[in-house]
C-alpha cells in the first residue's frame, strides 16, 4: 500500500513508521506540513495515497490536515472528528461520562468565582489543567483557593486559545503511577505504568520512568470501550488506579507517541500499526 | 552527507543526504535546528519553539 504520513516535527515515531512500512514493502510519502498546501480549484498533488497517517505535533496542523485528507477522499488515521474528541478535554470528559465510562470527578466553569465554588465543592487539593495540550504542561494541583487564584491569573496571561474554561478535577489519590494503553485498531495490545516517585504528575515528558503494563481483561474492555466512544483506530489512553473505584479514565490522545512503549515492552507499535491498517483497507 | 551552515553560530552542521524536512538536529553551540527544504535544497533553520497546542 501507499502510506501518506503527515507530519510536522519527525520524531522517533515518525521515523520508526517510516522504516518500518518500508521493511514491510509498502511504500511511504511523507508529507511534511510545512512545505504542504491545498486549493480548492486545482487537483491535487498527491494522488494514489492508499492512508494518511496523522503524525502532526501541534493538534492544529493535526485536525487541519485531517479535515483536509478526508475532504479529498482518502482514510485518514486518525480522522479529524477523533481529534476533535480527544484534543479538546472538555469534550473528551463529557463524551466518557455521558457513556457511564468512569473518570475523575470533573468540573468546568466560566468565571472565576464559579471556578471558586466549584473547586471548593470538589475539595482541596484539586488539579487544574487546561483544556488542550499536553506533556503535562500547565496541569498544577491546588492546595487551596490562594493558589487556585494564582493559577487562574496565569492562565489569563498565556496565549492559550481557550484561556477563559477552567477545568477542575479531583486530585486521584492514585500511586505513584498512571497507565497509559494503546488502542490500535480493534485491539489494545500495549501499554505502560509511568512511575514517577518525585512528581505526582506521570507523564514521561516530565521524567516519569516507563514500565511494561499487563494489560487485564478490565482494562481491555475499557479501552475497546473508549475507543467506541471517541472513534479513531490508534489512540493513547491515560488512565489512574483509584484505590477505591478501581480505574478511571483521564485522557485519550489522538496521536501518540511510543517511543517508551516500544522499549520496555520489545513490542513494534509501528509495524503492529502499519499491519492493522493494511488489514483495514483491505476490507 | 551534506555539510550546512548554523543560522545561529555559523558553525558547520552535517546531515545525511536522505534527511526529510522536520527532523531535529541539536547543534554543538546548544542551538535546535530544524532541516527543512530551501528550494529543492536542504537547508536548516531554528526549530520551532513548543506551541501552547503541542504534545501527544
Ligand atoms: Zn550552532
Amino acid at each position: 500500500m501507499i502510506l501518506g504520513v503527515t507530519y510536522d516535527l519527525l520524531r522517533w515515531e515518525e521515523k520508526n513508521l517510516i522504516q518500518e512500512a518500508n521493511k514491510l514493502g509498502h511504500k511511504v510519502v511523507p508529507i511534511y506540513t510545512k512545505d504542504f498546501y491545498y486549493i480548492s480549484s486545482e487537483d491535487f498533488q498527491i494522488q494514489g495515497l492508499d492512508v494518511v497517517l496523522q503524525r502532526n505535533t501541534s493538534h492544529q496542523r493535526a485536525l487541519s490536515t485531517s479535515a483536509i485528507f478526508e475532504g479529498l477522499g482518502y482514510k485518514v488515521v486518525n480522522d479529524s472528528r477523533t481529534l476533535v474528541n480527544c484534543e479538546n478535554k472538555l469534550i473528551t470528559t463529557m463524551l466518557l461520562s455521558s457513556h457511564d465510562i468512569p473518570i475523575p470527578k470533573t468540573g468546568f466553569a466560566f468565571s472565576k468565582e464559579k471556578s471558586i465554588e466549584l473547586a471548593n465543592k470538589l475539595g482541596y487539593p484539586s488539579v487544574i489543567k487546561p483544556i488542550e495540550g499536553s506533556w503535562g504542561r500547565m496541569v498544577a494541583k491546588v492546595t487551596d483557593e490562594d493558589t487556585l487564584r494564582s493559577f487562574m491569573e496565569y492562565q489569563d496571561f498565556t496565549t492559550l486559545s481557550a484561556k477563559y474554561i477552567y477545568y477542575i478535577q479531583e486530585f486521584v489519590k492514585k500511586p505513584d503511577r498512571d497507565i497509559r494503553i494503546f488502542v490500535i485498531g480493534d485491539e489494545a495490545p500495549v501499554g505502560i505504568y509511568r512511575v514517577n516517585s518525585k512528581n505526582w504528575r506521570t507523564n514521561t515528558a516530565l521524567g516519569a520512568i516507563a514500565e511494561p503494563l499487563k494489560i487485564d481483561e478490565e482494562l481491555q474492555d475499557l479501552a475497546l470501550k473508549v475507543k467506541d466512544i471517541i472513534g479513531g483506530f490508534f489512540l493513547g489512553i491515560d488512565v489512574f488506579e483509584d484505590p477505591e473505584r478501581g480505574y478511571l479514565v483521564d485522557e485519550v490522545n489522538g496521536v501518540p507517541e511510543y517511543k517508551n512503549t516500544v522499549r520496555v515492552n520489545q513490542f513494534n507499535v509501528s509495524s503492529y500499526l502499519i499491519k492493522k491498517i493494511e488489514e483495514w483497507i483491505r476490507k | 552527507m551534506v555539510t550546512l551552515k548554523c543560522p545561529v553560530c555559523g558553525g558547520q552542521v552535517t546531515v545525511e543526504d536522505d534527511a526529510l524536512p522536520g527532523e531535529i538536529i541539536e547543534h554543538d553551540c546548544g542551538a535546535q535546528l530544524e532541516v527543512y527544504n530551501d528550494n529543492g535544497r536542504l537547508a536548516v533553520r531554528l526549530a520551532e519553539q513548543v506551541g501552547e497546542d503541542w504534545g501527544e
